[in-house]
C-alpha cells in the first residue's frame, strides 16, 4: 500500500465519520448535548413563580376575633366576608355527593345509587359512618352547614372535639373548668386564623383514606403522599417540586378539577398554550402533547399511550393497598365476639364486620383503553350474576381518538346482590340497624335499600365484582419510567391484554415469519450442500 | 483452460467499492437491530436497537440517493439490464459445471461486471427489495405523521418479510464470493478493485494495471 493510497483511505474514513457525526447531531439529540425536552421546558414555565399571595391576614379579621361555641358559628363568620362561598360550594359534588349538578338526578354519586365493592353504598347519606368525610359540621350531611375548616384550615386542631369539651365543661361552674374553657376557646381562636389553600393533609384526610382506611381504595393515593419524596411522586415530592393537590386540581367557583364517577376530568386534553384557562388536571396541560425530546420515538406514543402508563411503573409503592374484599366471609365470631385478624404489612386480612381482605404493595397496574369516562353499575342497574360484574370500568377503544392505554388498579371482591331483581344491594353498615351492629346481612340490606328507595326482594346472594381506579398519581422520576421491553416483548408484555394493534417486539405474523425464515434456512441449506459438493469434487480439478 | 494465464483488471471504482462496503455494513446493522426490534433476540436492548435502526436506516436512505445519482450519471445502470442470453448456461454452470471444473461461461469485463444471473439477482435486489424496504421503513418511521396509509401491522409484516429475503440474499451472496479462482479472490476484488480474469478476455490498453499506474 503506497503512502498516497493510505492517506486517501484515511481521508475517506474521516469523511464518512464526519458525515455520520453531523447526522447524529441533526437527528439524534442525546442528553449530553444539554437540550431539554419540550415537555419539561413547558412544565417549568407553567409552574414558575408559584408563590401564592393574598390580600387578607386572617389574624386581623374582625369577624374571627370572638369566642366561638360551635362550628356553625365559625362558618357564619367565614360567610360574613366570603358571601358567595356557600352558594358556590353547595353546587359542588363535594357537598351534594351527586355527580350530576341536577339534584333530581340521583343516579351517580355517593348520595345516589352508586355503589362500589368496598363499603358498597353511602345509603343516601343515611349511613352516618360515611359522613365523617362530608364537608359539613357534625355529620349532618347536606342538612347541615358547611365546615369550611375541613379544607381551609391547617392548624390540625380537632374542632368537633374542642367544641364538645367546651359544651361539657361549661355546664359546671367550677372556676378551674371555666379556666379550661377559656384556654380551649383561645386555642380555637388561634387555630381558625390559620386559613389556607387546601393542603395535602386537608385533601388527604378523606382522599387518602377512602374506603375506610389508609390506602384502601385508590392505590395511588394514600398517606405516603402527605410527605412524599420525589421517588414516590416527582411532582409532590418535598425534595422535588413540592406540589400540593391544588397545583393540578385547579378550581373554578369551588368546583375542583378531577374525574367524577362516569365523567372524565376533561373532555379533551389541552395544553395551557392552546387554552391558558384550561384546568391543569391533565399531564398535557403543562407538558404538552409532545413532551419528550425532539427526535424521541417516545413522542410517537402519545396518541395511543397515556403518560401514566409508562411513568407510573407501579402503584402503592410505599403503603399497601387493598386488592380484594370478600363480603361473604363477614360475620364470623370468635367467642361470640367480632374480631380482627392481621396479616402481611400489619394490615387486617379479616374483620368480622367487613369480611376477608387481601393487600398488596408495589403493584403492577392493569392496562385498558380509556377515554377518561367510566361505566358505573349502580344499585338500580340490572346485572348478570353469572359473570363477574364490572361495577366500574374504563370506557374507550382504539378507534376513540380521546382514548389512551391507561393504567388501572382493579379492586376485586364479592358483594351482595338481589337474586330476584338482579341488582347490586346496598346494605346499611353503621348505626343501630347497621350490619356492623346487628351482623344480620338480610336486615342490613332491607334497611339500606330502603334509604335509596330501591325495592329488595328479600333474597340475596353474593357476586364477584371489579372496581377500576385510574392510576394517575405517584408519577415516578423519568429515570424510573418503564423500559421499552416491559411492553415490546413477546412474552409477558404488560400490554398482553391490549389486542388489535401491532406492537413491535410483541407481535409478529407467524405465517410471514415462517415463510421468511424458511427462505433463509433454505439458502443456508443450499449453500451448505453446494459447498460440500464443491469440497468433495474439489471443484472438478484433478489432484 | 490450464494454458490460460490469470490476469487482473481494474473492475470496481473507488466509489463503487466504498458504496458496496458501506451498504453491506448498513444492511447487516439493520438486519441485526431489526431482528432485535422484531423480538427475535436480545442484544443491544430495545431502545438502543431502535435508535441504531432509525439512524442507520435514514442514513441508508440518503446515501442511496447518491448511489442512484452515480448510477445514472455514470451510465452504470446499464449493468443491471436483465438478459436471458446465457442465463441458462450460467445456471447450468453453478448447478453442474462448477463440480466438473468447467470454466465459467461468462468472463467479466468493464462493460459487463455482472453475469446474466447476477444481473437478474442484483436488479431484483437493488430495484425492488431494497427500495421496497426503504419505503416501508420510512413509512414505518413516519407512521404517526401519515396516518391511514397502511395499518402498522401490514407495514411491519412486509418490512419483516423483505428483511428476511435480504438476509436470504446475504447468505447466498456471501457464499457465491467463494466461487472465484480462489476462495477469496472475489472478495479481494471488491476490496482492491482488481478482479482476476483469464488473459483471453480482451482488455483495452487503458484498462490494464500498467497504464493505470501511470
Amino acid at each position: 500500500m503506497t503512502p498516497r493510497y493510505f492517506l486517501r483511505s484515511c481521508l475517506a474514513v474521516i469523511t464518512v465519520t464526519a458525515f455520520f457525526c453531523s447526522f447524529q447531531a441533526a437527528f439524534a439529540s442525546t442528553p449530553e448535548n444539554g437540550e431539554e425536552a419540550l415537555g419539561r421546558k413547558l412544565a417549568k414555565q407553567a409552574v414558575k413563580g408559584s408563590k401564592r399571595w393574598s390580600t387578607i391576614d386572617h389574624t386581623k379579621a374582625e369577624a374571627l376575633n370572638k369566642d366561638f361555641t360551635s362550628g356553625e358559628e365559625i362558618t357564619g363568620a367565614c360567610l360574613s366576608c366570603h358571601s358567595e362561598a356557600a352558594t358556590q360550594f353547595h353546587k359542588t359534588i363535594h357537598w351534594t355527593w351527586l355527580a350530576s349538578g341536577d339534584k333530581s338526578d340521583i343516579r351517580y354519586g355517593k348520595a345516589g345509587y352508586s355503589v362500589n365493592n368496598f363499603c358498597i353504598s353511602g345509603n343516601a347519606m343515611e349511613d352516618k359512618g360515611c359522613l365523617k368525610c362530608h364537608v359539613s359540621w357534625n355529620k349532618k350531611g347536606v342538612k347541615g352547614k358547611i365546615n369550611c375548616l375541613k379544607c381551609h384550615n391547617s392548624s390540625g386542631l380537632n374542632f368537633i372535639e374542642a367544641f364538645g369539651d367546651i359544651k361539657a365543661f361549661s355546664e359546671d361552674n367550677d372556676p378551674e373548668t371555666n379556666e379550661m374553657v377559656k384556654d380551649i376557646q383561645q386555642e380555637i381562636k388561634q387555630a381558625i386564623t390559620e386559613v389556607t389553600f387546601p393542603t395535602r393533609k386537608n385533601c388527604g384526610e378523606c382522599h387518602f383514606k377512602g374506603g375506610g382506611g389508609d390506602g384502601v381504595k385508590h392505590g395511588d393515593l394514600d398517606t405516603s403522599l402527605t410527605k412524599p419524596n420525589r421517588m414516590l411522586d416527582v411532582h409532590m415530592g418535598i425534595d422535588g417540586k413540592n406540589f400540593s393537590c391544588t397545583r393540578c386540581h385547579t378550581t373554578v367557583e369551588h368546583n375542583i378539577a378531577g374525574r367524577i364517577y362516569t365523567n372524565p376530568a376533561v373532555e379533551t386534553r389541552k395544553s395551557l398554550i392552546e387554552d391558558d384557562l384550561a384546568p391543569k388536571i391533565t399531564c398535557v396541560s403543562c407538558h404538552s402533547n409532545e413532551p419528550h425530546k425532539n427526535d424521541s420515538k417516545m413522542n410517537d406514543h402519545t396518541d395511543v399511550v397515556s403518560c401514566q402508563a409508562c411513568h407510573i411503573p407501579k402503584y402503592a409503592r410505599v403503603n399497601p393497598t387493598k386488592m380484594w374484599w370478600d363480603w361473604t366471609k363477614a360475620g364470623k365470631m370468635k367467642d361470640g365476639k367480632p374480631y380482627v385478624e392481621k396479616g402481611p404489612f400489619g394490615k387486617p386480612v379479616y374483620k368480622s364486620i367487613k369480611g376477608e381482605f387481601r393487600w398488596e404493595k408495589n403493584v403492577i397496574p392493569e392496562y385498558f383503553w380509556s377515554n377518561g369516562s367510566q361505566t358505573s353499575t349502580t344499585a338500580d342497574d340490572i346485572i348478570d350474576p353469572a359473570q363477574i360484574v364490572k361495577v366500574s370500568h374504563p370506557v374507550g377503544d382504539k378507534t376513540d381518538p380521546e382514548a389512551r392505554i391507561f393504567p388501572f388498579k382493579i379492586h376485586r371482591g364479592k358483594q351482595p346482590y338481589d337474586k330476584i331483581h338482579k341488582k347490586l344491594l346496598a346494605p346499611m353498615l353503621s348505626g343501630k340497624r347497621g350490619f356492623w351492629t346487628t351482623f344480620d346481612m338480610n336486615d342490613a340490606i332491607e334497611y339500606g335499600n330502603k334509604t335509596l328507595g330501591i325495592p329488595y326482594s328479600g333474597e340475596f346472594d353474593y357476586v364477584e365484582t371489579t372496581y377500576a381506579f385510574p392510576i394517575t398519581h405517584m408519577v415516578a422520576p423519568k429515570e424510573n419510567a418503564l423500559n421499552c421491553t416491559e411492553c415490546h416483548i413477546r412474552e409477558n408484555s404488560r400490554l398482553a391484554s391490549i389486542t388489535g394493534l401491532y406492537l413491535p417486539g410483541r407481535n409478529k405474523s407467524n405465517l410471514i415469519d415462517t415463510i421468511g425464515w424458511l427462505s433463509v434456512l433454505g439458502a443456508l441449506a443450499g449453500v451448505f450442500f453446494h459447498g460440500i459438493g464443491r469440497f468433495f469434487t474439489r471443484n472438478g480439478k484433478e489432484n | 483452460m490450464k494454458d490460460k494465464k490469470i490476469i487482473k483488471i481494474y473492475l470496481y471504482t473507488r466509489y463503487e467499492r466504498f458504496w458496496h462496503w458501506l451498504q453491506a455494513f448498513m444492511i447487516i446493522c439493520l438486519v441485526v437491530t431489526g431482528l432485535e426490534i422484531h423480538g427475535t433476540y436480545k442484544l443491544f436492548g430495545f431502545q438502543t436497537a431502535v435508535n441504531i435502526h432509525n439512524f442507520v436506516g435514514l442514513s441508508w436512505l440518503i446515501l442511496f440517493a447518491f448511489f442512484v445519482f452515480w448510477l445514472f450519471t455514470t451510465g452504470e445502470w446499464k449493468q443491471y439490464i436483465p438478459t436471458t442470453k446465457k442465463l441458462f448456461s450460467v445456471i447450468l454452470y453453478y448447478s453442474w459445471g462448477i463440480f466438473q471444473g468447467r470454466p465459467h461461461p461468462i468472463q467479466k469485463s468493464k462493460g459487463a461486471k455482472h453475469n446474466p444471473l447476477q444481473r437478474l439477482a442484483y436488479l431484483g435486489i437493488s430495484a425492488m427489495l431494497l427500495p421496497a424496504q426503504m419505503v416501508t421503513g420510512l413509512l414505518y418511521y413516519l407512521y404517526n405523521y401519515m396516518p391511514g396509509i397502511l395499518p402498522l401491522s401490514v407495514l411491519a409484516v412486509i418490512h419483516t418479510l423483505i428483511a428476511l429475503f435480504i438476509l436470504n440474499f446475504l447468505v447466498i451472496h456471501l457464499y457465491m464470493t467463494t466461487t472465484g479462482h480462489s476462495l477469496f479472490s472475489h472478495i479481494s476484488g471488491m476490496i482492491t478493485g482488481w478482479e482476476e480474469i483469464y488473459e483471453t478476455t480482451e482488455i483495452a490498453d487503458w484498462e490494464t494495471k500498467a497504464t493505470r499506474k501511470n
